[in-house]
């Protein structure tokens, strides 16, 4: 196993393609007179390359420094970057995560977790619960809900009360579901009449 | 300029005039009349148009035979008062006595460009009737966290003084300074009349402070907060203006990170009737603004809050409100901002005012491109413009799979043409283009970026008239930046950010020291000037030998040794402030701006080549200087390095606020 691990990193060092400058690793690019400033490193290690460099002139570093971070640089100011961050974890959360919800059943054992992203309508999460639960839901109808059907699925939204799926548009729907719910549908006709 | 600063050696005697205050307790009535006090004079600053009332020349002929030079005064002082340059005012200063006295009677705005460099005290003797004071504080370097909090620029014993002696005052404008809320509450309770509070990356205080600011200042026409911190105190600030009709001209908080009351800040909208400026912070949805530009179709600059629906699901039955309607209705708005957490469905509401906008900020819009150019097509009398580029993705995710790696490559190959097509766009349509900023969404140094030379390039031939630009990139070619300097003869700011530090011309691998010469000696404006990328001490003679108007100079992690340094500072008359970090400059560069320190606003270098013995040096030869030497919070003083010297002319002496992470050498 650790021979494969090994390989599959050889093999994916091969394989690294490094998105910078064309030959930006290699030292030739770089013209003889290039004479380092003091701290190139992070601000631990301040103190100690300010020394180091005093009496060291030729000093070059063979590649450029990794990727730590120096202070304050680039100059952008905190609050431009923190601004951008926000955003960036949201729109990111958004994007890469999914949207996972708790399914229970009634009477089942335990409970379910679906992603809801995957789902871009109604019937296709339907399907997905009936898969997932082995039973029939049926068809929605505004009127009666899920009447015909042995089971009813509801959600519970943002405030916290207990809605019948299919009601609102599926984009609102998703945005504001967070658990399901598939109830028998004796106990389900309450809802439905409302 | 004068070396000699101090004030205490410009003589009291004066054969031609009476002692001011004499002169002052024997005609009461000839100040009254001619002065600029609150009541009598309407509107502000010195551009008042109040004519000598017919009673002054009787009074003057009763004294005539005892001054008579007091006629001569009073023409002066009036004449004086429609100076309104801060330059013009200094140089009228330095003629004579009489003059200085009454410039300094005359002067209502009060313009002091480092908070330690006069006193309050000071400031006060000299200035007896300022309505409006501007007070700067940190230097720049302080913003990129190359200064330990607390440092000073404490806004505290400002206050204090001006509350004593200008009652009156109207407008205070802080840069970079340190505030509490008390200040603001001593600020708030001290002016009756005050109009305009503008804070711009300031700190210390927080929505407690606004709502003294809020509630207490009853003809307050501008709240302006720029990139400042304010702490959540979780106060309704909003909800304490007062109520009736205000007179609020221009809200500005769209920095202020906390949720407000939005029912309160509508209700304050609607009976505002003069606001022109509003600028919304990120807790604003889109359908909120929305009612608030019903109600104000009158804006001219408008910041939009988050640009997006909220979060709160919205009613079944609720259509989206009629967006572009709400924008074509605010037919006098020519500046646009915001546009957080931007829903790119929205953006096509505001083509309507795009032919009208002279200013743009998207630079807190996360667009791509092909989002952008239906925009800026129809922006042709844009003058500022300013906008983030979009990083490339993250493509961390997908390190195991080299294939996919493989078609990233390729895509991002083609983002960064595509980058630099938004600003292709921006050159092609943007004729009346003055100002440019183009910032990086994704301020990593190891990053490709999607705007390159081509951009610059482009942004040269088509936007002619530009005077100020700040461009980040990752890359450039000296190439771009000489196209530039030939191209756009207006500039008066260039400032070109690198982020890869030491990089070279990355087509020729040549040091960036000719287009950055190109600049100096071509743009026959420049006053204000960063470099960046890799450069020798050649491109420091260039700006020594050419840059003659330079006053503003960014140095970072270049030049090669102390000749650097010291071509900039003998050959740059005008230098005022002067800002560097991490080159390999040292004392004996630091020696060869004896002659210039005390013309210069500020000198900052950190993570040079300066020992204590150096600086030391200096203190010792310029007695008006103060030297600061400011090491980390946590370190203690180690070797013979100076980690960061700030100095500064100043009347003071050393200031007595000084933290214990800061050395003043004497």
């Amino acid at each position: 196993m650790e021979r494969l691990l090994s390989f599959e990193s050889d093999h994916l060092r091969a394989t690294e393609l490094r998105l910078g400058l064309p030959g930006s690793d290699k030292p030739s690019v770089r013209p003889k007179n290039n004479k380092r400033a003091s701290s190139e490193i992070s601000q631990e290690s301040k103190s100690n390359s300010c020394a180091s460099n005093a009496g060291n002139d030729d000093e070059r570093d063979s590649a450029p420094p990794a990727k730590v971070q120096v202070v304050g640089w680039p100059p952008i100011r905190s609050y431009r970057k923190n601004t951008l961050q926000v955003q960036a974890k949201t729109s990111e959360s958004e994007l890469c995560r999914g949207m996972y919800v708790k399914v229970s059943m009634d009477g089942a054992p335990y409970l379910r977790k679906i992603d809801l992203k995957v789902y871009t309508c109604y019937p296709e999460l339907l399907n997905a619960l009936e898969n997932m639960f082995q039973l029939t839901i049926g068809k929605y109808s505004e009127r009666e809900g899920y009447n015909g059907s042995d089971y009813a699925p509801t959600y519970e939204d943002k405030d916290g009360d207990w809605m019948l799926v299919g009601d609102v548009p599926w984009g609102m729907f998703i945005t504001t579901c967070k658990r399901l719910r598939i109830m028998r549908g004796s106990e389900a006709k309450g809802l439905a009449c409302v | 300029m004068r070396q000699d600063l101090t004030v205490q050696q410009m003589s009291e005697d004066d054969d031609r005039s009476p002692p001011l205050d004499l002169r002052c307790g024997a005609a009461p009535s000839i100040n009254r009349a001619r002065n600029c006090s609150g009541e009598a004079v309407s509107g502000s600053g010195s551009s008042t148009s109040s004519s000598i009332p017919a009673s002054v020349p009787v009074t003057v002929t009763e004294y005539q035979s005892q001054y008579p030079d007091q006629v001569l005064e009073i023409v002066l002082e009036n004449v004086l008062q429609f100076l309104t340059s801060r330059r013009d005012r200094n140089a009228a200063s330095l003629v004579c006595k009489s003059w200085w006295r009454a410039e300094a009677l005359t002067r209502s705005e009060l313009f002091i460009g480092n908070c330690y460099a006069v006193s309050p005290d000071r400031a006060r003797g000299r200035f007896r009737r300022v309505r409006s004071v501007v007070l700067k504080g940190k230097p720049r370097f302080a913003d990129f966290n190359l200064m330990p909090p607390d440092w000073g620029a404490h806004f505290g014993p400002w206050v204090c003084v001006l509350a004593n002696a200008y009652p009156w005052l109207e407008k205070v404008y802080l840069k970079r300074m340190s505030i509490t809320d008390d200040d603001l509450a001593l600020l708030a309770e001290s002016f009756s009349g005050f109009k305009e509070l503008t804070l711009v990356c300031c700190e210390g205080f927080g929505t407690c402070g606004l709502a003294f600011i809020a509630s207490k200042c009853r003809q307050l026409r501008v709240l302006d907060l720029i990139e400042t911190e304010v702490t959540d105190d979780e106060v309704d600030w909003i909800s304490l203006f007062p109520e009736g009709e205000t007179c609020l001209e221009s809200l500005i908080f769209d920095c202020v990170d906390c949720a407000i009351n939005f029912e309160a800040l509508e209700k304050l909208v609607a009976r505002s009737p003069f606001l022109r400026k509003l600028r919304l912070n990120r807790h604003v949805s889109i359908r909120q603004l929305y009612r608030l530009m019903v109600r104000a179709p009158q804006l001219t600059h408008l910041g939009t809050g988050k640009y997006g629906p909220s979060e709160v699901a919205q009613r079944q039955g609720d259509t989206e409100p009629d967006y572009i309607a709400a924008f074509a209705a605010c037919k006098s708005l020519v500046c646009l901002s915001g546009f957080r957490e931007i829903t790119p469905d929205y953006l096509s509401a505001i083509y309507p005012v795009c032919a009208n906008l002279t200013s743009l900020n998207f630079s807190y819009a996360t667009i791509t491109a092909d989002q952008l150019k239906p925009v800026i097509c129809n922006c042709h009398k844009l003058q500022i413009f300013w906008v983030g580029v979009p990083c490339v993705i993250d493509y961390q995710c997908f390190e195991e799979i080299w294939v996919l790696k493989l078609i990233l490559a390729v895509i991002m190959q083609a983002l960064d043409s595509i980058c630099d097509e938004g600003l292709q766009a921006v050159a092609a349509t943007c004729k009346e283009l003055r100002e440019l900023r183009v910032f990086p969404m994704n301020a990593q140094e190891d990053v490709e970026g999607p705007v390159s030379e081509v951009g610059l390039q482009a942004i040269s031939e088509g936007c002619r008239k530009l005077q100020s630009i700040l461009y980040f990139c990752q890359r450039m070619t000296n190439a771009a930046v000489i196209a530039m300097s030939s191209n756009c003869l207006e500039l008066e700011v260039f400032r070109l950010c690198i982020m890869g530090r030491h990089r070279p011309d990355h087509a020729t691998g040549e040091p960036m020291d000719e287009g950055f010469g190109a600049i100096v000696r071509n743009c026959r404006k420049l006053t204000r000037l960063a470099v960046s990328g890799l450069l020798t001490d050649r491109a420091f003679g260039y700006i020594g030998k050419y840059g003659k108007l330079i006053r503003t100079l960014s140095v970072a992690f270049a030049g090669d040794s102390d000749m650097g340094l010291k071509y900039v500072l003998e050959g740059c008359p005008k230098l005022q402030k002067l800002e560097i970090r991490d080159s390999p400059f040292g004392d004996a560069a630091l020696r060869s701006g004896l002659h210039h320190y005390y013309n210069m606003r500020f000198l900052w270098m950190s993570s040079c080549r300066l020992t204590r013995q150096g600086c030391q040096e200096i203190a010792q030869a310029m007695p008006r200087l103060v030297v600061e030497v400011i090491r980390s919070d946590d370190e203690e003083e180690t070797d013979n390095y100076v980690e960061t010297l700030y100095m500064y002319r100043s009347l003071e002496g050393p200031r007595h606020d000084a933290p214990k992470f800061v050395t003043i050498l004497r």
